[in-house]
Formats: structure tokens, C-alpha cells, sequence
């Protein structure tokens, strides 16, 4: 019997030759962090005047007054933040309902199909779109329903007037339609790899469908369901064309729903191409300052994620 | 033998239609050789540049002239850097952007624009508002629509007791800064709390992207007012209010009278100049050039000689398709300036 072939493979069980493959996923994934490294430094240099004179304050006034040189972000910080949340409370229940509606088998697998590929289709209306059907569709009938509200709902102060068709109401439910695909497409998979065995279990039980949805089913999906909430949330917040076509872009502070508010997003589209001196500095503070409430908002996100899956551990 | 049997009318159409083939052709055949001028600038007078751009080709096939709608700020920056043949901007040039440009800056007024209250009050037209209250409603202390110091000037209009929406634009614009550049002027109150800017914070109201955005929100809401270039106001139908100028007279926007104000301007040396706050009797009050930005000295002759053309031809034959996009044409006398600053460009 010869000795096999040793000029393939060495002694050590590897290649002689360096491994391309290894060296091409190691740059590549360099790269992209080099990449955001050299975006956050490129827009912390050009935001550097905006942070050395305002410092801080620039997150807890409110005012952007471009003329006199004074600029302060809260109003959009805030709204950045109600519409994503708002969108989010909209956009979850229904979501996660379709979700579960998409991987039970209430209907024929081809028209579940069918209808999973509709929504999916949602993901790709471009933004410019939602924003214009949220002007001829949505905000009439945001105008009318606020309206209804300051009238009889006016003393709570989410719905004081005058009720506004360009609003962080409007903003929030076009936002939620453009938030649902993402929701509903990764809890939907999530939804479908529950085991079927578990499934099955709980029905052995005698679980009713409803009990083995809520008990066994939902729990088990759970970490799946929140990263889409945590991707939805993300899209919401970056979300920039549809939010400041609709959302008023107003630099008042306000408790009501129904009156115009502000994105860091929008806020940035509307001002940057005719922005000079200062104010160029102080947009990229606050671009700097999204960039800041994105991280946070998916480290938190993360650690809910990892709490869920330490929670529901037990179950698979 | 085939008798092929073919109606006039049949031979016309195939006529026409190898005739727009061979102009295709012909199109395409010239494109390899053909002088390419490149501008970029405000997004205002964007539709009539660019409609410039196609009729001059078709006047002179040779010459292709793009423009992009980037923003006159955008349009300032790009003509120093010098990545752009001419730029464009509503606001001029300041002299410290002037002095940044070693070859030199010749500002020629390319058109005018004129500013409206559009307003949206189902069954109300004709509305005049006083310089007070063109003020008090962007300061948001004219607050409703019967508010005595509009009913004054209306005595014959059913004004509502209804809140007055206020739409202004939330994108840096110079259209803001040529509206706000005349509240300031009018009214001291607005110079202290506003101030002129090509984006500012209003005290009330609610902001629109671009004028489409400002006019969707008038045309949606009934009880809004807004300020939108004229051509927008008149294309969406909006009514349009009345102005009271200098003089104390209710001028309605219009070509007419938005051109009787750029007639009575003296242009200076420079040709930059804001009609901030005319005073002549018919003059209407809210109207602005916007201009185009070249350089003094072009190193390529061809490229000379093919913007020359086109300028020149934008400040004559062009001048016609201003009204029909809600411009206003230039006055003979702003036309003569123009080409004698032209005609400094080597």
C-alpha cells in the first residue's frame, strides 16, 4: 500500500496554500467596521464647533433658530421617539396577530402564501410613496378623527387642539404600515420553527387552539417576536422621506398627538441642502445624536432579547 | 406588379413618421460631438431651466445644457468648487462667497418669482390683507379669521370665526428668505422674534416640504394659509390674497404687477439686488430675482462661446415660456443689464 498523496493537504490536516476563503470574510467583515468607524468620525469632525459650543444643552433646549444661531434638539429628539414608539403600539399587536394568523392553519397553505407575500410586498413601496398616500389618504381622515377627539376627548391633553392633518399622529400610522412587513415577516418565521412536536404536545394535553397559541406557541416565538419589534423599531426611527413629508416638522414642544412635531431624520432632509456655517455643525450633531439613540435603543434590545431567551429556555 | 394603394393621409403619417426617425438619428448622431454645459442650483426656477435646457437644444442641436435642482445653497458650494459650468441661487452671492472664487463671478438675474398668500376659505375670494396682519398671522397673533384687523379690509367678505392655519416651508428655501426678508422689513415685531433666514422658526404653524408640500397642506385643510411661489398657487388653483404694499395700496399677485415692481428696481452694478419692499403705487409687494451664477473667465472657448449662446438666448426667446410656468419675464431694461454683464464673461 502507497502513502497517500501528501501535496494536497499537510501533515497539520490544512492546506498549504493561505486559506482565500478565511482572508476575503476576514476583510470583508473589517471593512464594514472600519466603514461606521470612519462615518461616526467623519460626522463627529463636522459636528465638533456645534459640540464645543453647545455641549449638552444642545439635547435639553428647544429651539432652532438657524438666524440667530441657536440650536437645542430636544422637540426632535422627543418626537423621534414618540412616533417610533406610537408606530410601534400600533404596528406589534397587529403584526404579531398576522403573524400568528400567517403560521396557524386557519386557511389553505396557497392562500396563506398569497397573503404572506402581500405583506411582504409592503416592504417595497418606497418611501416617497407612503409619504404621498399619506397626504391624500391618511391625513383626511387623521384631520377628521382628530377633529372628533379635541371635541370630546380635548381636556386629556394627547388630544388638545386644534387638531392638526399634518401631526406625529399621521407620521406614527404611516409609519406603522411601513413598520409591519418587518414585524410580521420575522415573527412569522419565528412563529413557523416552533417545533412541531410542541405543538402537538399541547393539543395532546387537551389544550384548545387559543390555549396552545398563548401557552405554548407565542412564549416559545418569543425571542424571534421581539427582535422584529427591536428591527421595527430601528426602521421607524431611521425612517426619514415619509416622516417629514408628514409629520409637520414643527420645533414646538406638545403633549397632543394631534399637533405638528419633528424627527431628527426629518429635520436633517429638510435643512442640510440649503444649511451653511453653524447650522451645518449642528445638524451633524444631530445626526451624531440619532446615530447615539439607535445604539442605545438596540442595546436595550438586545438585552431584552437575551432576557426572553433566558425566560422561555425552559419551554424548548 | 403589386398597385400599392396609399390615401394622402396614410402618406402624411408615414412621412411624419420617418421624419421623427431620422431626427432621432440625427439626435443621437449629434449627442457623440455635442457641447455639454453643466449647471446646478436652486430648486425654484428648476422647471423653467430645465425647460430652457430643452428648447435651446432644439433651437441649437449642438448644445446640451443639464441642470440640477441641488438647492441654491447646494448650487453655491458646487459653483466654488468649481464642479459646475454656472450655478444658480435664489439668494445671489455673498461678497465673502464671491471672494472664494479666483476666476471670478458675473451675477446675472436669469428670471423672477413672485411670493403669494395662498389661502384655502371655501366660498371667501378677494381677501386683502393689510401689512399688519400678513405679520400678525406668522407671529400668531392674528389667530382667527374674523380677527377685526382682517375684517377692516374685508367689509364685504363672510370671514369664519375659524382658527387660521398657518403652513410655512420646513426645508431651507429661498423662497423663505425672500418672504421673511419682507415681514422683517414690514414689521419690527417679526424682524425681533423671526428674522430673515432661508429657514426660520415661525411661532405657530405647521411646515410643509418644498412648495408642493406647503400648497398640499392649504388645499387640504380649509382654514390654511400659506406662502408658495405664484406659479404653484395658480397651477393648484389656490385663491390668492391681496397685498397691501408701500404705498397703502391692495395689489393682486399677478405677471402684471409682480412686473411693474422688477421694472421700477435700479439695479446696481453688482445686479444683486432684493426689491425688498417696493413703493411705487401698482407695485406688488413680495418679489425676488434668482439668478444665474458664471464664472468671469472659462478656459475653454468652446464651452464659452456654447454658454454665451445659451444665456443669451435664455435672456431673450427664453424669457417667453416664463409666464406659461409662473414666472416673471424680465423687463427690456433688467434684459439689457443682464446682457452687459454677459458680455464681461471671456
Amino acid at each position: 500500500m502507497s502513502a497517500p498523496e501528501k501535496d494536497i493537504i499537510s501533515p497539520a490536516g490544512y492546506r498549504p496554500a493561505p486559506d482565500l476563503f478565511r482572508i476575503l470574510c476576514q476583510t470583508a467583515s473589517l471593512l464594514t467596521v472600519l466603514m461606521l468607524g470612519w462615518i461616526i468620525y467623519e460626522i463627529i469632525e463636522s459636528a465638533w464647533p456645534a459640540i464645543q459650543k453647545f455641549g449638552f444643552d444642545f439635547m435639553s433646549t428647544s429651539a432652532w433658530v438657524p438666524n440667530r444661531e441657536r440650536f437645542g434638539v430636544l422637540p426632535f429628539i422627543v418626537g423621534t421617539l414618540a412616533s417610533s414608539f406610537l408606530a410601534i403600539l400600533l404596528a406589534f399587536p397587529l403584526g404579531v396577530a398576522i403573524a400568528i394568523f400567517l403560521s396557524e392553519n386557519f386557511l389553505s397553505p396557497s392562500i396563506r402564501q398569497t397573503m404572506r407575500f402581500v405583506v411582504e410586498m409592503l416592504a417595497a413601496i418606497p418611501s416617497v410613496v407612503y409619504g404621498l398616500w399619506g397626504i391624500f389618504v391618511i391625513i383626511p381622515i387623521v384631520k377628521a378623527f382628530g377633529d372628533w377627539a379635541v371635541g370630546t376627548l380635548g381636556d386629556f391633553p394627547l388630544f388638545s387642539g386644534p387638531a392638526y392633518g399634518n401631526s406625529l399622529l399621521t407620521a406614527s400610522v404611516v409609519l406603522a404600515i411601513m413598520i409591519l412587513p418587518t414585524i410580521t415577516a420575522i415573527s412569522r418565521n419565528s412563529l413557523a420553527s416552533v417545533p412541531k412536536t410542541l405543538r402537538e404536545g399541547a393539543y395532546a394535553l387537551g389544550a384548545t387552539r387559543w390555549e396552545a397559541i398563548f401557552s405554548v406557541i407565542l412564549p416559545t416565538a418569543a425571542p424571534g417576536i421581539v427582535a422584529a419589534t427591536i428591527l421595527g423599531l430601528g426602521r421607524a426611527m431611521g425612517e426619514t422621506m415619509a416622516v417629514a413629508m408628514l409629520i409637520g416638522n414643527s420645533s414646538r414642544l406638545s403633549w397632543s398627538v394631534l399637533s405638528p412635531s419633528g424627527t431628527l431624520a426629518g429635520l436633517l432632509a429638510n435643512q442640510f441642502g440649503e444649511a451653511q456655517g453653524l447650522q451645518v455643525n449642528s445638524l451633524m450633531y444631530a445626526a451624531l445624536i440619532l446615530i447615539g439613540i439607535t445604539l442605545v435603543v438596540n442595546m436595550l434590545g438586545e438585552a431584552v432579547l437575551r432576557y426572553t431567551q433566558k425566560q422561555t429556555a425552559g419551554i424548548r | 406588379m403589386v398597385v400599392v394603394l396609399v390615401d394622402s393621409h396614410t402618406q402624411m403619417k408615414l412621412t411624419s413618421k420617418l421624419a421623427l426617425c431620422l431626427s432621432i438619428a440625427t439626435s443621437f448622431a449629434t449627442t457623440g460631438q455635442a457641447q455639454q454645459i453643466s449647471g446646478a442650483g436652486a430648486t425654484f426656477p428648476a422647471p423653467l431651466y430645465q425647460r430652457w435646457g430643452v428648447e435651446f437644444n432644439k433651437v441649437q442641436p449642438g448644445i446640451q445644457v443639464n441642470y440640477q435642482s441641488v438647492g441654491s445653497g447646494a448650487g453655491v458650494k458646487n459653483f466654488i468648487q468649481g464642479v459646475v459650468d454656472f450655478g444658480a441661487s435664489d439668494a445671489a452671492m455673498s461678497d465673502e462667497e464671491m471672494a472664494k472664487v479666483a476666476a471670478g463671478v458675473v451675477l446675472i438675474p436669469a428670471t423672477a418669482g413672485e411670493i403669494v398668500y395662498a389661502y384655502n376659505l371655501p366660498g371667501v375670494t378677494g381677501l386683502k390683507l393689510s401689512r399688519e396682519v400678513m405679520a400678525g398671522i406668522y407671529l400668531g397673533t392674528v389667530k382667527k379669521w374674523n380677527d377685526p384687523a382682517i375684517v377692516k379690509d374685508n367689509p364685504d367678505l363672510k370671514l369664519p370665526n375659524t382658527p387660521i392655519q398657518v403652513a410655512y416651508r420646513s426645508d431651507g428655501s429661498g423662497t423663505t428668505y425672500v418672504f421673511t426678508q419682507h415681514l422683517s422689513k414690514i414689521s419690527a415685531k417679526f424682524d425681533d422674534e423671526v428674522g430673515t433666514d432661508k429657514s426660520v422658526t415661525f411661532p405657530v404653524g405647521v411646515g410643509g416640504k418644498g412648495n408642493e408640500g406647503v400648497t398640499a397642506l392649504i388645499k387640504q385643510s380649509p382654514g390654511t394659509v400659506g406662502y408658495v411661489e405664484y406659479g404653484y398657487a395658480k397651477d393648484n388653483g389656490l385663491s390668492m390674497a391681496s397685498l397691501q404694499n408701500k404705498s397703502g395700496n391692495f395689489i393682486a399677485p399677478d405677471i402684471a404687477s409682480a412686473r411693474s415692481t422688477l421694472s421700477n428696481v435700479q439695479l446696481p452694478e453688482n445686479l444683486r439686488i432684493w426689491p425688498v419692499d417696493p413703493e411705487a403705487a401698482n407695485d406688488y409687494p413680495i418679489v425676488s430675482f434668482t439668478w444665474l451664477l458664471l464664472y468671469k473667465k472659462y478656459s475653454d472657448p468652446a464651452k464659452l462661446k456654447a454658454l454665451k449662446e445659451f444665456v443669451t438666448w435664455s435672456l431673450t426667446d427664453g424669457q417667453s415660456f416664463s409666464e406659461s410656468l409662473g414666472y416673471v419675464p424680465l423687463p427690456e431694461a433688467v434684459v439689457e443689464k443682464s446682457k452687459a454683464a454677459l458680455a464681461t464673461v471671456q
